[in-house]
Protein backbone atom coordinates (compact mmCIF):
# COMPACT_ATOMS: atom_id res chain seq x y z
CA UNK A 1 0.00 0.00 0.00
CA UNK A 2 1.38 3.37 -0.73
CA UNK A 3 1.46 5.48 2.34
CA UNK A 4 0.14 9.17 1.84
CA UNK A 5 2.02 12.13 1.42
CA UNK A 6 1.83 14.88 3.59
CA UNK A 7 -0.49 17.15 1.30
CA UNK A 8 -2.82 14.28 1.37
CA UNK A 9 -3.40 14.15 5.00
CA UNK A 10 -6.08 15.16 7.57
CA UNK A 11 -4.89 17.95 9.44
CA UNK A 12 -3.98 17.52 12.70
CA UNK A 13 -4.02 13.72 12.32
CA UNK A 14 -7.54 13.88 13.08
CA UNK A 15 -9.56 10.37 11.42
CA UNK A 16 -12.92 11.53 10.04
CA UNK A 17 -13.77 7.95 9.54
CA UNK A 18 -15.35 5.73 12.06
CA UNK A 19 -14.23 2.17 13.17
CA UNK A 20 -11.29 2.47 10.53
CA UNK A 21 -8.91 0.47 13.45
CA UNK A 22 -10.45 -2.40 11.56
CA UNK A 23 -8.13 -1.55 8.53
CA UNK A 24 -4.84 -1.93 10.74
CA UNK A 25 -3.43 -5.10 11.57
CA UNK A 26 -2.17 -5.63 14.58
CA UNK A 27 -1.77 -9.00 15.22
CA UNK A 28 1.66 -9.11 13.94
CA UNK A 29 2.71 -7.79 17.69
CA UNK A 30 1.40 -11.41 19.11
CA UNK A 31 4.18 -13.50 20.71
CA UNK A 32 1.92 -16.18 21.85
CA UNK A 33 -1.41 -16.85 20.14
CA UNK A 34 -5.18 -18.42 21.87
CA UNK A 35 -5.88 -21.40 20.73
CA UNK A 36 -9.85 -22.89 21.05
CA UNK A 37 -10.42 -26.13 22.18
CA UNK A 38 -14.32 -26.43 20.88
CA UNK A 39 -14.64 -29.65 23.01
CA UNK A 40 -14.36 -28.07 26.71
CA UNK A 41 -16.19 -24.66 25.61
CA UNK A 42 -19.27 -23.96 27.63
CA UNK A 43 -19.84 -21.15 25.47
CA UNK A 44 -19.89 -19.13 28.94
CA UNK A 45 -18.18 -16.26 26.22
CA UNK A 46 -16.36 -14.57 29.26
CA UNK A 47 -13.78 -14.86 26.39
CA UNK A 48 -16.03 -12.38 24.61
CA UNK A 49 -16.28 -10.27 28.07
CA UNK A 50 -12.26 -10.24 28.78
CA UNK A 51 -10.77 -9.77 25.53
CA UNK A 52 -9.24 -5.80 25.56
CA UNK A 53 -9.89 -5.84 21.44
CA UNK A 54 -12.70 -7.42 19.73
CA UNK A 55 -11.21 -10.36 18.94
CA UNK A 56 -13.32 -13.17 19.80
CA UNK A 57 -16.09 -13.56 17.31
CA UNK A 58 -19.66 -14.20 18.11
CA UNK A 59 -22.25 -14.84 16.20
CA UNK A 60 -25.90 -16.55 17.15
CA UNK A 61 -24.82 -16.18 20.70
CA UNK A 62 -22.28 -18.70 20.18
CA UNK A 63 -18.02 -18.53 19.72
CA UNK A 64 -16.22 -18.80 16.73
CA UNK A 65 -12.86 -18.99 15.89
CA UNK A 66 -9.81 -16.29 17.25
CA UNK A 67 -10.00 -12.79 14.92
CA UNK A 68 -5.63 -13.36 14.69
CA UNK A 69 -5.42 -10.09 12.51
CA UNK A 70 -6.18 -8.13 15.67
CA UNK A 71 -5.49 -10.31 18.38
CA UNK A 72 -2.30 -9.36 20.20
CA UNK A 73 -2.12 -12.33 22.41
CA UNK A 74 -1.93 -11.12 25.72
CA UNK A 75 -4.08 -14.32 27.39
CA UNK A 76 -6.52 -12.74 28.77
CA UNK A 77 -9.10 -14.85 27.32
CA UNK A 78 -7.48 -18.20 28.28
CA UNK A 79 -6.34 -16.96 32.24
CA UNK A 80 -10.64 -16.26 32.14
CA UNK A 81 -11.67 -19.38 30.72
CA UNK A 82 -13.39 -21.60 33.11
CA UNK A 83 -13.57 -24.78 31.04
CA UNK A 84 -15.17 -28.02 31.06
CA UNK A 85 -14.10 -30.18 33.90
CA UNK A 86 -10.49 -28.80 34.67
CA UNK A 87 -9.84 -28.74 30.73
CA UNK A 88 -9.32 -25.23 29.56
CA UNK A 89 -11.15 -24.22 26.35
CA UNK A 90 -8.18 -21.38 25.31
CA UNK A 91 -4.24 -22.24 25.63
CA UNK A 92 -1.55 -19.92 24.60
CA UNK A 93 0.65 -21.57 22.35
CA UNK A 94 3.83 -19.81 21.84
CA UNK A 95 3.74 -17.98 17.78
CA UNK A 96 6.21 -20.13 15.49
CA UNK A 97 5.51 -23.57 17.38
CA UNK B 1 -15.94 55.67 14.25
CA UNK B 2 -15.71 54.39 17.43
CA UNK B 3 -15.87 55.50 20.72
CA UNK B 4 -12.54 56.92 22.48
CA UNK B 5 -11.76 56.01 26.13
CA UNK B 6 -8.73 56.08 29.02
CA UNK B 7 -8.57 52.27 29.81
CA UNK B 8 -5.74 50.00 30.95
CA UNK B 9 -4.40 47.25 29.07
CA UNK B 10 -6.41 44.52 30.12
CA UNK B 11 -9.71 46.43 30.76
CA UNK B 12 -9.34 46.63 26.71
CA UNK B 13 -8.54 43.02 26.08
CA UNK B 14 -11.56 42.30 28.14
CA UNK B 15 -13.63 44.45 26.52
CA UNK B 16 -12.35 42.43 23.31
CA UNK B 17 -13.51 39.22 24.76
CA UNK B 18 -17.17 40.83 25.11
CA UNK B 19 -17.16 41.40 21.62
CA UNK B 20 -15.68 38.33 20.33
CA UNK B 21 -18.27 36.84 22.75
CA UNK B 22 -16.24 32.92 22.20
CA UNK B 23 -18.34 30.13 23.25
CA UNK B 24 -16.09 28.57 25.75
CA UNK B 25 -13.44 30.38 28.09
CA UNK B 26 -11.51 28.18 30.50
CA UNK B 27 -8.99 29.94 32.85
CA UNK B 28 -6.84 30.63 35.64
CA UNK B 29 -6.63 33.94 37.43
CA UNK B 30 -2.07 34.95 37.18
CA UNK B 31 -0.65 38.28 37.86
CA UNK B 32 -0.93 40.38 35.75
CA UNK B 33 -3.43 38.95 33.29
CA UNK B 34 -6.00 38.41 36.18
CA UNK B 35 -8.10 41.33 35.79
CA UNK B 36 -8.91 40.08 32.07
CA UNK B 37 -10.31 37.13 32.65
CA UNK B 38 -11.60 39.00 36.53
CA UNK B 39 -13.40 41.29 33.84
CA UNK B 40 -14.59 38.99 31.91
CA UNK B 41 -16.46 36.46 34.27
CA UNK B 42 -18.43 39.44 35.21
CA UNK B 43 -19.73 39.91 31.69
CA UNK B 44 -20.57 36.35 32.23
CA UNK B 45 -22.45 36.69 34.85
CA UNK B 46 -24.02 39.26 34.10
CA UNK B 47 -25.57 37.29 30.74
CA UNK B 48 -23.91 40.11 28.39
CA UNK B 49 -22.42 37.78 26.51
CA UNK B 50 -22.92 33.71 26.14
CA UNK B 51 -19.74 32.11 27.26
CA UNK B 52 -19.22 28.85 29.38
CA UNK B 53 -16.85 29.96 31.45
CA UNK B 54 -14.67 26.95 32.93
CA UNK B 55 -12.91 27.86 36.36
CA UNK B 56 -10.05 25.19 36.55
CA UNK B 57 -7.28 24.25 39.23
CA UNK B 58 -4.45 24.87 37.07
CA UNK B 59 -3.50 26.55 33.62
CA UNK B 60 -2.61 23.19 32.76
CA UNK B 61 -5.93 22.53 33.16
CA UNK B 62 -6.80 25.94 31.39
CA UNK B 63 -5.37 24.98 28.38
CA UNK B 64 -6.98 21.36 28.32
CA UNK B 65 -10.37 22.33 29.04
CA UNK B 66 -9.55 24.63 26.04
CA UNK B 67 -8.53 21.81 23.78
CA UNK B 68 -11.64 19.84 24.30
CA UNK B 69 -13.60 22.82 23.85
CA UNK B 70 -12.74 23.67 20.90
CA UNK B 71 -12.39 20.14 19.55
CA UNK B 72 -15.96 19.93 20.43
CA UNK B 73 -16.43 22.88 17.69
CA UNK B 74 -16.59 25.85 20.12
CA UNK B 75 -14.68 29.10 19.38
CA UNK B 76 -12.68 29.27 22.43
CA UNK B 77 -10.43 32.11 24.19
CA UNK B 78 -8.01 32.21 27.42
CA UNK B 79 -5.96 34.68 29.23
CA UNK B 80 -2.53 34.45 30.75
CA UNK B 81 1.22 34.81 31.40
CA UNK B 82 4.42 33.84 32.54
CA UNK B 83 4.13 30.44 35.28
CA UNK B 84 0.63 30.47 33.87
CA UNK B 85 2.25 29.57 30.21
CA UNK B 86 4.62 27.53 31.66
CA UNK B 87 2.23 24.89 33.01
CA UNK B 88 0.49 24.98 29.67
CA UNK B 89 3.23 24.16 27.69
CA UNK B 90 2.79 19.98 26.85
CA UNK B 91 -1.08 21.05 26.15
CA UNK B 92 0.15 24.35 23.84
CA UNK B 93 1.98 21.77 21.27
CA UNK B 94 -1.58 19.43 21.90
CA UNK B 95 -3.34 22.66 20.55
CA UNK B 96 -1.60 23.77 17.72
CA UNK B 97 -0.39 19.98 16.54
CA UNK B 98 -4.62 19.20 16.78
CA UNK B 99 -4.68 22.23 14.45
CA UNK B 100 -7.58 24.11 16.86
CA UNK B 101 -7.63 27.66 16.39
CA UNK B 102 -7.51 28.56 20.30
CA UNK B 103 -6.92 32.66 20.76
CA UNK B 104 -4.82 33.13 23.77
CA UNK B 105 -3.87 36.76 25.27
CA UNK B 106 -0.41 36.38 26.54
CA UNK B 107 0.11 39.48 28.94
CA UNK B 108 4.22 38.93 28.85
CA UNK B 109 5.83 38.69 32.62
CA UNK B 110 9.10 37.17 33.83
CA UNK B 111 9.72 33.53 34.32
CA UNK B 112 10.64 32.42 38.09
CA UNK B 113 13.15 32.44 39.51
CA UNK B 114 13.96 34.08 41.18
CA UNK B 115 9.73 35.33 41.48
CA UNK B 116 8.91 38.60 40.13
CA UNK B 117 5.38 40.15 38.67
CA UNK B 118 6.66 42.29 36.14
CA UNK B 119 7.11 42.66 32.86
CA UNK B 120 9.48 40.73 30.13
CA UNK B 121 9.54 37.96 27.11
CA UNK B 122 10.95 35.33 28.61
CA UNK B 123 7.38 34.11 28.14
CA UNK B 124 6.03 33.98 24.90
CA UNK B 125 9.97 33.53 23.91
CA UNK B 126 9.80 30.40 26.13
CA UNK B 127 7.05 29.01 24.12
CA UNK B 128 7.98 30.35 20.86
CA UNK B 129 8.82 26.42 19.59
CA UNK B 130 5.19 25.00 20.28
CA UNK B 131 3.25 26.21 17.26
CA UNK B 132 1.58 28.99 17.96
CA UNK B 133 0.94 31.96 15.79
CA UNK B 134 2.48 35.03 18.25
CA UNK B 135 1.46 38.51 17.78
CA UNK B 136 2.90 41.43 19.45
CA UNK B 137 1.45 44.65 20.67
CA UNK B 138 2.94 47.68 21.38
CA UNK B 139 0.60 49.41 23.48
CA UNK B 140 -3.46 48.41 24.58
CA UNK B 141 -4.68 49.84 20.97
CA UNK B 142 -2.58 47.28 19.39
CA UNK B 143 -3.70 44.50 21.77
CA UNK B 144 -7.40 44.78 21.18
CA UNK B 145 -6.82 45.41 17.62
CA UNK B 146 -4.21 42.39 17.36
CA UNK B 147 -7.14 40.03 19.40
CA UNK B 148 -9.40 40.29 16.76
CA UNK B 149 -6.72 39.59 13.58
CA UNK B 150 -5.54 37.21 15.55
CA UNK B 151 -8.81 35.01 15.67
CA UNK B 152 -9.16 35.78 11.88
CA UNK B 153 -5.55 34.12 11.43
CA UNK B 154 -6.02 30.99 13.47
CA UNK B 155 -9.55 30.03 12.15
CA UNK B 156 -8.52 30.87 8.78
CA UNK B 157 -9.49 27.55 6.65
CA UNK B 158 -5.79 27.42 5.48
CA UNK B 159 -4.38 27.96 8.86
CA UNK B 160 -5.92 26.15 11.96
CA UNK B 161 -3.33 27.25 14.24
CA UNK B 162 -3.97 28.97 18.08
CA UNK B 163 -2.39 32.34 18.27
CA UNK B 164 -1.31 34.39 20.77
CA UNK B 165 -1.67 38.13 21.11
CA UNK B 166 0.96 39.55 23.81
CA UNK B 167 1.66 42.93 25.77
CA UNK B 168 3.91 43.83 27.98
CA UNK B 169 2.60 43.23 31.93
CA UNK B 170 2.35 46.09 33.80
CA UNK B 171 3.69 48.38 31.43
CA UNK B 172 0.52 48.41 29.02
CA UNK B 173 -1.57 45.78 31.29
CA UNK B 174 -2.28 47.77 33.76
CA UNK B 175 -1.35 51.64 32.55
CA UNK B 176 -4.20 53.84 31.46
CA UNK B 177 -3.89 55.13 27.84
CA UNK B 178 -6.15 56.52 25.67
CA UNK B 179 -7.80 54.09 23.09
CA UNK B 180 -10.47 53.77 20.33
CA UNK B 181 -12.80 51.03 20.23
CA UNK B 182 -14.79 49.65 17.82
CA UNK B 183 -18.83 48.89 17.73
CA UNK B 184 -20.13 45.85 18.67
CA UNK B 185 -21.51 45.28 15.19
CA UNK B 186 -18.19 45.97 13.67
CA UNK B 187 -16.50 43.51 15.25
CA UNK B 188 -19.34 41.27 15.04
CA UNK B 189 -18.86 41.21 11.11
CA UNK B 190 -15.43 41.34 11.20
CA UNK B 191 -15.10 38.19 13.49
CA UNK B 192 -17.89 36.24 11.54
CA UNK B 193 -19.38 32.85 12.78
CA UNK B 194 -16.61 30.05 13.14
CA UNK B 195 -17.17 26.94 11.14
CA UNK B 196 -15.38 24.10 12.94
CA UNK B 197 -13.91 21.65 10.58
CA UNK B 198 -14.12 17.89 12.50
CA UNK B 199 -16.62 18.87 15.65
CA UNK B 200 -16.56 16.07 18.02
CA UNK B 201 -20.13 17.34 19.26
CA UNK B 202 -21.24 16.40 15.65
CA UNK B 203 -22.35 12.90 16.29
CA UNK B 204 -23.41 12.67 12.75
CA UNK B 205 -19.75 12.98 11.78
CA UNK B 206 -17.36 10.59 14.22
CA UNK B 207 -13.74 11.59 14.35
CA UNK B 208 -11.09 10.77 16.55
CA UNK B 209 -8.62 13.65 17.71
CA UNK B 210 -5.11 12.39 19.47
CA UNK B 211 -4.57 8.99 17.91
CA UNK B 212 -1.15 7.75 18.00
CA UNK B 213 1.05 8.45 15.36
CA UNK B 214 4.09 6.72 14.70
CA UNK B 215 7.38 6.88 12.56
CA UNK B 216 5.38 6.11 9.21
CA UNK B 217 3.21 9.34 9.44
CA UNK B 218 4.74 11.34 12.23
CA UNK B 219 6.64 14.16 10.19
CA UNK B 220 4.28 14.25 7.49
CA UNK B 221 1.98 15.66 9.89
CA UNK B 222 4.69 17.49 11.32
CA UNK B 223 5.83 19.12 7.62
CA UNK B 224 1.78 20.25 7.37
CA UNK B 225 1.97 22.10 10.64
CA UNK B 226 5.40 23.83 8.93
CA UNK B 227 3.30 24.96 5.62
CA UNK B 228 0.77 25.85 7.66
CA UNK B 229 2.13 28.27 10.15
CA UNK B 230 3.88 29.95 7.48
CA UNK B 231 1.18 30.51 5.03
CA UNK B 232 0.06 32.83 8.44
CA UNK B 233 2.38 35.28 6.96
CA UNK B 234 0.25 35.95 4.02
CA UNK B 235 -2.92 35.51 5.79
CA UNK B 236 -2.36 38.10 8.63
CA UNK B 237 -1.51 40.70 5.68
CA UNK B 238 -4.94 40.08 4.68
CA UNK B 239 -6.67 40.32 7.28
CA UNK B 240 -4.94 43.62 8.38
CA UNK B 241 -5.96 44.88 4.81
CA UNK B 242 -9.17 44.16 5.96
CA UNK B 243 -9.26 45.25 9.50
CA UNK B 244 -7.78 48.74 7.98
CA UNK B 245 -11.25 49.30 6.01
CA UNK B 246 -12.91 49.20 9.75
CA UNK B 247 -10.21 50.92 11.41
CA UNK B 248 -8.54 53.24 9.61
CA UNK B 249 -5.75 51.40 11.54
CA UNK B 250 -2.71 50.03 9.34
CA UNK B 251 -0.84 46.56 9.99
CA UNK B 252 1.73 44.98 8.66
CA UNK B 253 4.34 42.11 9.60
CA UNK B 254 6.47 44.70 11.55
CA UNK B 255 6.71 48.52 12.24
CA UNK B 256 9.75 50.09 10.42
CA UNK B 257 9.82 53.55 11.84
CA UNK B 258 12.11 55.95 9.94
CA UNK B 259 14.19 53.07 8.42
CA UNK B 260 14.44 54.12 5.04
CA UNK B 261 18.42 55.32 4.53
CA UNK B 262 18.99 54.22 8.01
CA UNK B 263 22.57 53.34 8.54
CA UNK B 264 21.84 51.70 12.44
CA UNK B 265 19.02 50.19 12.65
CA UNK B 266 17.77 49.02 16.20
CA UNK B 267 15.21 46.34 16.59
CA UNK B 268 12.66 46.45 19.70
CA UNK B 269 9.55 44.74 20.58
CA UNK B 270 6.59 45.59 22.12
CA UNK B 271 6.38 49.07 24.36
CA UNK B 272 10.12 50.01 24.65
CA UNK B 273 9.64 50.14 20.69
CA UNK B 274 7.56 53.18 21.70
CA UNK B 275 10.17 54.63 24.03
CA UNK B 276 12.84 54.55 21.44
CA UNK B 277 10.83 55.87 18.62
CA UNK B 278 10.93 59.50 20.10
CA UNK B 279 14.82 59.18 21.03
CA UNK B 280 15.79 58.01 17.07
CA UNK B 281 13.54 61.15 16.21
CA UNK B 282 15.85 63.19 18.31
CA UNK B 283 18.95 61.19 16.35
CA UNK B 284 17.12 62.03 13.19
CA UNK B 285 16.93 65.89 14.14
CA UNK B 286 20.86 65.53 14.81
CA UNK B 287 21.30 64.23 11.16
CA UNK B 288 21.86 60.60 12.35
CA UNK B 289 20.51 58.23 10.23
CA UNK B 290 18.86 55.62 12.41
CA UNK B 291 15.84 53.82 12.35
CA UNK B 292 13.91 51.17 13.83
CA UNK B 293 11.97 47.73 13.42
CA UNK B 294 9.47 46.75 15.47
CA UNK B 295 8.74 42.88 14.79
CA UNK B 296 4.74 42.38 15.27
CA UNK B 297 4.68 38.90 14.25
CA UNK B 298 6.98 36.67 15.61
CA UNK B 299 6.06 33.54 14.55
CA UNK B 300 6.00 32.87 11.74
CA UNK B 301 8.66 34.99 11.39
CA UNK B 302 9.11 37.00 8.72
CA UNK B 303 12.85 36.34 7.45
CA UNK B 304 12.67 37.87 3.98
CA UNK B 305 10.31 40.82 4.24
CA UNK B 306 12.77 42.09 7.75
CA UNK B 307 15.44 41.48 5.66
CA UNK B 308 15.05 43.36 2.89
CA UNK B 309 13.57 46.51 5.56
CA UNK B 310 16.51 45.88 7.23
CA UNK B 311 19.27 45.87 4.30
CA UNK B 312 20.56 49.18 3.72
CA UNK B 313 21.92 49.21 8.02
CA UNK B 314 25.21 49.13 8.41
CA UNK B 315 25.09 48.60 12.15
CA UNK B 316 22.11 46.96 13.91
CA UNK B 317 21.11 46.44 17.71
CA UNK B 318 18.83 44.17 18.00
CA UNK B 319 17.57 44.26 22.11
CA UNK B 320 15.85 41.20 23.97
CA UNK B 321 13.58 41.20 26.59
CA UNK B 322 14.28 37.56 27.59
CA UNK B 323 17.60 35.96 27.58
CA UNK B 324 18.65 32.49 25.70
CA UNK B 325 20.99 32.13 28.99
CA UNK B 326 24.37 31.06 27.02
CA UNK B 327 22.75 31.87 23.58
CA UNK B 328 22.19 35.20 21.86
CA UNK B 329 18.58 36.62 22.95
CA UNK B 330 16.22 34.83 20.56
CA UNK B 331 14.79 38.15 18.61
CA UNK B 332 18.78 38.80 17.91
CA UNK B 333 19.08 35.04 16.91
CA UNK B 334 15.70 35.55 14.48
CA UNK B 335 17.17 38.86 12.73
CA UNK B 336 20.70 37.16 12.46
CA UNK B 337 19.41 34.20 10.39
CA UNK B 338 17.11 36.67 8.36
CA UNK B 339 19.63 38.71 7.31
CA UNK B 340 22.44 35.93 7.10
CA UNK B 341 20.14 34.08 4.42
CA UNK B 342 19.66 37.33 2.42
CA UNK B 343 23.12 37.53 2.16
CA UNK B 344 23.62 40.68 4.35
CA UNK B 345 26.33 40.95 6.73
CA UNK B 346 25.93 43.92 9.08
CA UNK B 347 27.33 44.74 12.37
CA UNK B 348 25.46 43.33 14.47
CA UNK B 349 25.09 43.36 18.59
CA UNK B 350 22.96 42.30 21.39
CA UNK B 351 21.62 43.80 24.22
CA UNK B 352 19.81 42.53 27.04
CA UNK B 353 17.32 44.80 29.19
CA UNK B 354 14.01 45.19 31.02
CA UNK B 355 14.27 41.90 32.81
CA UNK B 356 11.38 41.79 35.57
CA UNK B 357 10.13 44.32 34.51
CA UNK B 358 13.39 47.10 34.68
CA UNK B 359 12.35 50.48 33.38
CA UNK B 360 13.57 50.63 30.13
CA UNK B 361 14.36 54.67 29.56
CA UNK B 362 15.03 56.81 26.81
CA UNK B 363 18.46 57.70 27.96
CA UNK B 364 18.68 53.93 27.86
CA UNK B 365 18.07 53.85 23.94
CA UNK B 366 20.07 57.04 24.15
CA UNK B 367 23.34 55.42 25.38
CA UNK B 368 23.15 52.10 23.04
CA UNK B 369 22.05 54.32 19.96
CA UNK B 370 25.38 56.53 20.62
CA UNK B 371 27.51 53.50 20.80
CA UNK B 372 26.30 52.23 17.68
CA UNK B 373 27.45 55.54 16.17
CA UNK B 374 30.59 54.24 17.15
CA UNK B 375 30.77 51.42 16.35
CA UNK B 376 29.66 52.54 12.29
CA UNK B 377 32.33 54.77 12.89
CA UNK B 378 35.19 51.93 13.60
CA UNK B 379 33.73 48.78 11.92
CA UNK B 380 33.89 47.02 15.45
CA UNK B 381 31.63 45.64 17.72
CA UNK B 382 33.34 44.70 20.76
CA UNK B 383 30.94 42.20 23.10
CA UNK B 384 28.00 41.00 20.70
CA UNK B 385 26.00 40.29 23.90
CA UNK B 386 25.50 42.61 26.62
CA UNK B 387 23.20 43.46 29.55
CA UNK B 388 21.80 47.11 29.81
CA UNK B 389 20.57 49.16 32.64
CA UNK B 390 21.84 46.31 35.27
CA UNK B 391 24.24 47.15 38.09
CA UNK B 392 27.70 46.56 38.47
Amino acid sequence: MKLKGWKELEIGAIIPEAGNAEQYNTGSWRASRPQWIEENCIQCLFCWIYCPDSSVTVKDSKRGEFDYGHCKGCGVCAHECPGKKGKKAIVMVEEGN
Amino acid sequence: MGKKLAITGNQALAEAMRQINPDVCAAYPITPSTEIMQRFASFVSDGVVDTELVTVESEHSAMSACIGASAAGGRVMTATSSQGLALMWEMLHIASGMRLPIAMTLVNRALSAPINIHGDHSDGMGSRDCGWIQLYSENAQEAYDNIFQAVRIAEHEDIRLPAMVCMDGFIISHSIESMEFLPDEVIRDFIGEFKPKYPLLDVDKPVTYGPLVLPDFYIEFKRAQHEAINKAKKVTLEVAREFEKISGRSYGLFEPYRLDDAEIAIVLLNSAAGTAKDVVDDFRNKGIRVGLLKPRLFRPFPYEEIAEALGDAKVICVFDRADSFGGFGPMYMEIASAMMAAGSSPLMVNKIYGLGGRDFMPEDAEAVIKEMTGILDTGKTGTLKEYIGVRE
